[in-house]
């Protein structure tokens, strides 16, 4: 088992770093789009809802059904397996970015716009620092999501720890296949962990302002 | 000139089978401290909500010192004009000091300025700056959460004051203490204030005038003593029984 890492030790490194590399740009890549899509839908309850629903049913499609759809229309490659990885996210990211600005107790709102605070001045000082432990952990989902997602990617050649695997099931090497599982494991597990702790921490500093005086 | 002035204002809600505020019209005098009783639904709330422009009056003109507020910007007008709530909404991810410089942040003044003008404030509120700056609102007492909220009204120096029954959630003995602050602050400040509550016994000691509401209506609105002497109708004349039924407990709710 630790032979087969030494002696493979480039083609496994080199699936992993690719497999981090989708993992990441499709992260990037989304939440710039989500953040776009809560700002526009965060005006409007019914909006959102529709927008949800309408991810959550891309979301329900099975991602090699997905893949197949779009050959013809991008081609194979990572840029298809960008694209369905991105519209995956937009449900767990969108969902929890605009419920935790939803959940804003509707009484501080109303005192910050009768102060004379703008909607994108309560937005940036009230709205998002309060729904943060929400949007952290939609960005903990998806990451763990789209790790687990990516490697059905390699059946359209878009590479990454799935090229391990499919090849592994091929050739009925187990070795591949644990090292391929394993790998992916690490990132999902580094990333959970990761957000937690900052999750904790945020958490941790908005709490400490909310226990009952 | 008229710090407050509305004419034949109107506003109706969808859900409710009369009007929220039925052809109000109203005269505000500089340096008033206008208190406005009703039972809930009596509309208020609304009419100081009209104000500082949350809600749009269907019909009607409002007017701030001659000028007529729909045609100004609502988040320059709301700058203007103090607004404390009765569930306070303070922001609990912010300090004391940060949510009494909320606005003034907001328009860029000098640190320093901002500095020495949120310690005014809280000494004004009867508060120790160096106990209470940096601390959070969930540290604080419910009283000590209101005081917060008039400071951080009272930064930006407003022509008028909307309060919507600030002491409405807080305790007895310290309601009175803010009552008899407010007060004073008021008498210092030579400022307009509008003050909703349901409690007659506040309404009476804290206004130079009342305004007794009932179903959209203003059924009177003059001083205290005028009213207690000659109540406009049935209605005020119950309303001001309540209050000599039960002397002195201070608890007279509609």
């Amino acid at each position: 088992m630790i032979r087969y890492l030494t002696e493979h030790y480039e083609l496994l490194g080199n699936a992993f770093a690719e497999h981090l590399w989708l993992v990441l740009v499709t992260l990037v890549l989304s939440l710039l789009v989500s953040a776009l899509l809560s700002l526009v839908l965060i005006r409007s309850e019914k909006a959102s809802n529709l927008v949800i629903q309408l991810f959550g049913v891309i979301y329900s499609i099975p991602s090699l059904a997905l893949f197949a759809i779009l050959i013809p229309v991008t081609g194979l490659g990572d840029k298809t397996a960008i694209l369905v990885l991105c519209a995956y996210n937009q449900y767990l990211l969108l969902r929890n970015i605009l419920t935790g600005m939803r959940n804003v107790d509707r009484n501080l709102l109303e005192a910050g716009t009768g102060m004379g605070m703008s909607s994108w001045q309560l937005l940036r000082t009230v709205q998002i620092p309060l729904a943060m432990p929400s949007i952290l952990a939609g960005i903990r989902l998806s990451i763990i999501s789209t790790t687990g997602i990516t490697t059905i990617a390699a059946a359209i050649k878009a590479g990454g720890l799935g090229t391990v695997l499919f090849s592994g099931m091929r050739t009925m090497n187990v070795y591949k296949i644990l090292w391929g599982t394993i790998l992916c494991v690490v990132i999902a597990l580094i990333a959970d962990l990761g957000l937690k702790q900052i999750e904790n921490r945020v958490e941790k500093k908005l709490g400490g302002m909310r226990t009952e005086a | 000139m008229k710090a407050v002035e509305l004419v034949h204002v109107d506003q109706k809600f969808p859900n409710m089978s009369y009007k929220a505020l039925d052809d109000v019209s109203l005269k505000i005098e500089q340096g008033e401290f206008v208190t406005i009783l009703g039972s809930s639904g009596c509309g208020k709330t609304t009419l100081i909500k009209m104000i500082n422009r949350l809600y749009q009056p269907d019909k009607g003109e409002i007017r701030l010192f001659d000028e007529e507020i729909s045609k100004k910007d609502p988040v320059q007008l709301r700058r203007k004009i103090g607004y404390v709530i009765q569930q306070i909404g303070l922001f609990p991810h912010m300090t004391v000091y940060e949510n009494i410089a909320t606005i003034p942040r907001i328009l860029k003044w000098d640190k320093t300025k901002i500095e020495e003008k949120v310690q005014e404030m809280l000494h004004l509120v009867g508060l120790e700056p160096k106990e209470y700056r940096n601390r959070y609102p969930a540290q604080l007492s419910g009283g000590q959460q209101q005081r917060i909220g008039l400071a951080r009204a009272l930064i930006c120096d407003p022509d008028i004051m909307l309060l919507d029954e600030p002491f409405g959630a807080i305790d007895a003995i310290n309601r009175e203490k803010l009552q008899n602050e407010l007060k004073s602050i008021h008498s210092k400040s030579k400022k307009t204030y509008l003050f909703v509550t349901h409690d007659i016994r506040e309404a009476f000691k804290l206004g130079t005038r009342v305004i007794v509401m009932n179903r959209g209506k203003i059924l009177q609105y003059d001083t205290p003593e005028e009213i207690r002497q000659n109540p406009a109708d049935g209605f005020v004349s119950d309303l001001i029984q309540t209050m000599e039924d039960a002397p002195g407990t201070g608890n007279e709710e509609l």
